[in-house]
């Protein structure tokens, strides 16, 4: 705790200095990522505690859901990872009693849902779109993952990894989505599927799953390891 | 002509909270306009890079391809909790120690124009201690902004836990307008606020240390 203060204290120095020294910008400073890293993980915290596992997130009419959806990434849609859907398996880990691997076609003949719902980036534009596919939870269900467990993490073809709490993992409409636009999800997109979150910002539905893990250690994530926000919810 | 001592004085914990907004009000702008850099609502303006907060964007970029905004959200997500926390403390505050009222009011339409034109004639004496109705009228503007932040904040921050909230501001992309626009009302006042300040600095030592006295010649032709 007294280390805690002694940060604060710090960080919260630097914060009059900063406002003394104009055009000297401390926020590389190790101190204060450790304070401002603090208040990521308070706010991981409160934003757990306000998640209503109930509440869905706004759904639109169809006529309102985006054909041409933006693609976005860190690397070109050239570079898109293009995966065979013969050879392609999606591997099953942690704790989750049936581990048999997957393919696109047993995946794909899963009950399906479709929602119109609004992807928000942590940048700050938003769109809407039409996705099709099967609830995380019955897929969770089926192969036996012990749902008391506080975590879901995925692992992705591009080298992107994320993961999220269990109560956003069985939220109703979280889903393993394998159409965009009653489409069969584009290479680009993240064909064979992507997870699909309303209910936390884009960056936190993974594409190209290729493995699904069910633990209870916080899954690291790709921007969360560049100091975004882990739990990052809307 | 008469002599006479004005005062003005600012208790401790007006003091505290009156800094603690302030620095993190700057930090909340520094960090937002890095932010607003990923994603400009005006095309084609963006903010100066040395004016905002988040550290080195091109260390940021070169080292993890993220143009320095994981950072500035985590400025923003932390001072939220200053300003929300230090804002809310001091309108009870204000409110209930009568600090407002003494103060703040009243302020009428009519003693915003008479004052507004007596400035512009350069006949608003200033007297410390005291406000003119154009400087109330600020403080609530100013206070009434920080409100509407907070709210638009909310309704960008959790969108789906508080979907409701957003269309009051017109949906999720009318609440960052609003955010923005706002900001940019916060700004001027801060602008204008520091201007008058360095006129009088007498109201800056006030506000550090508590106290501060001025001694004045009333003349017929001043308008208080």
């Amino acid at each position: 705790m007294t280390l805690i203060r002694r940060e604060t204290l710090r960080g919260g120095l630097s914060l009059g200095a900063l406002t003394l020294l104009t055009g000297c910008d401390l926020s590389d400073h190790d101190s204060v990522q450790r304070v401002l890293a603090r208040f990521s993980q308070w706010n991981d915290r409160v934003q757990a505690a306000i998640f209503s596992p109930g509440r869905l997130a706004p759904t639109f009419p169809e006529a309102m859901a985006v054909k041409d959806f933006r693609y976005n990434a860190w690397y070109g849609p050239d570079k898109a990872p293009r995966l065979d859907p013969a050879g392609y398996r999606l591997q099953l880990a942690g704790r989750i009693e049936r581990k048999a691997p997957w393919t696109v076609e047993q995946l794909y003949a899963l009950p399906q849902v479709s929602q119109v719902t609004r992807h928000v980036c942590v940048e700050g534009w938003s769109m809407i779109g039409k996705w099709s596919g099967t609830p995380l939870r019955t897929f969770l269900e089926q192969i036996g993952a012990d749902t008391t467990a506080r975590y879901v993490g995925f692992e992705c073809a591009d080298g992107y990894y994320e993961g999220i709490d269990m109560p956003t993992a069985l939220h109703p409409q979280t889903m393993m989505a394998f159409r965009l636009s009653d489409e069969v999800l584009p290479m680009k997109y993240g064909y064979p599927f992507k997870i699909r979150i309303p209910t936390k910002l884009g960056f936190k539905n993974p594409k190209f799953v290729t493995t699904i893990y069910v633990t209870d250690k916080q899954p690291r994530g790709y921007w969360t390891d560049r100091g975004y926000n882990w739990f990052s919810g809307l | 002509m008469t002599t006479q001592v004005d005062e003005q004085r600012h208790p401790l914990s007006r003091r505290i909270l009156h800094w603690v907004m302030a620095l993190s009000m700057l930090v909340m702008i520094g960090s937002g306009w890095r932010i607003y850099n990923a994603h400009p609502i005006i095309p084609d303006f963006t903010f100066p890079e040395w004016a905002t907060l988040g550290g080195d964007v091109q260390a940021s970029l070169a080292r993890h391809g993220d143009p320095g905004v994981a950072s500035a959200i985590a400025w923003h997500f932390a001072a939220m909790w200053t300003l929300a926390i230090a804002y809310i403390l001091f309108m009870a505050w204000g409110f209930v120690s009568g600090h407002f009222r003494r103060d703040f009011l009243p302020v009428t339409p009519r003693m915003v124009v008479r004052d507004m034109l007596a400035a512009l004639r350069f006949r608003l004496a200033h007297r410390l201690g005291e406000y003119n109705a154009v400087q109330k009228m600020a403080y609530w503007g100013a206070l009434a902004a920080v409100a509407v932040m907070i709210l638009s904040g909310i309704a960008i921050w959790k969108p789906v836990q508080t979907y409701p909230l957003e269309l009051l501001f017109g949906g999720f992309q009318g609440a960052r307008l609003v955010h923005f626009l706002v900001m940019a009302g916060i700004v001027l006042f801060l602008v204008v606020h520091v201007m008058l300040t360095l006129i009088v600095p007498r109201t800056l030592l006030a506000m550090v240390v508590g106290r501060a006295t001025e001694r004045r010649h009333d003349t017929a032709e001043t308008v208080r």
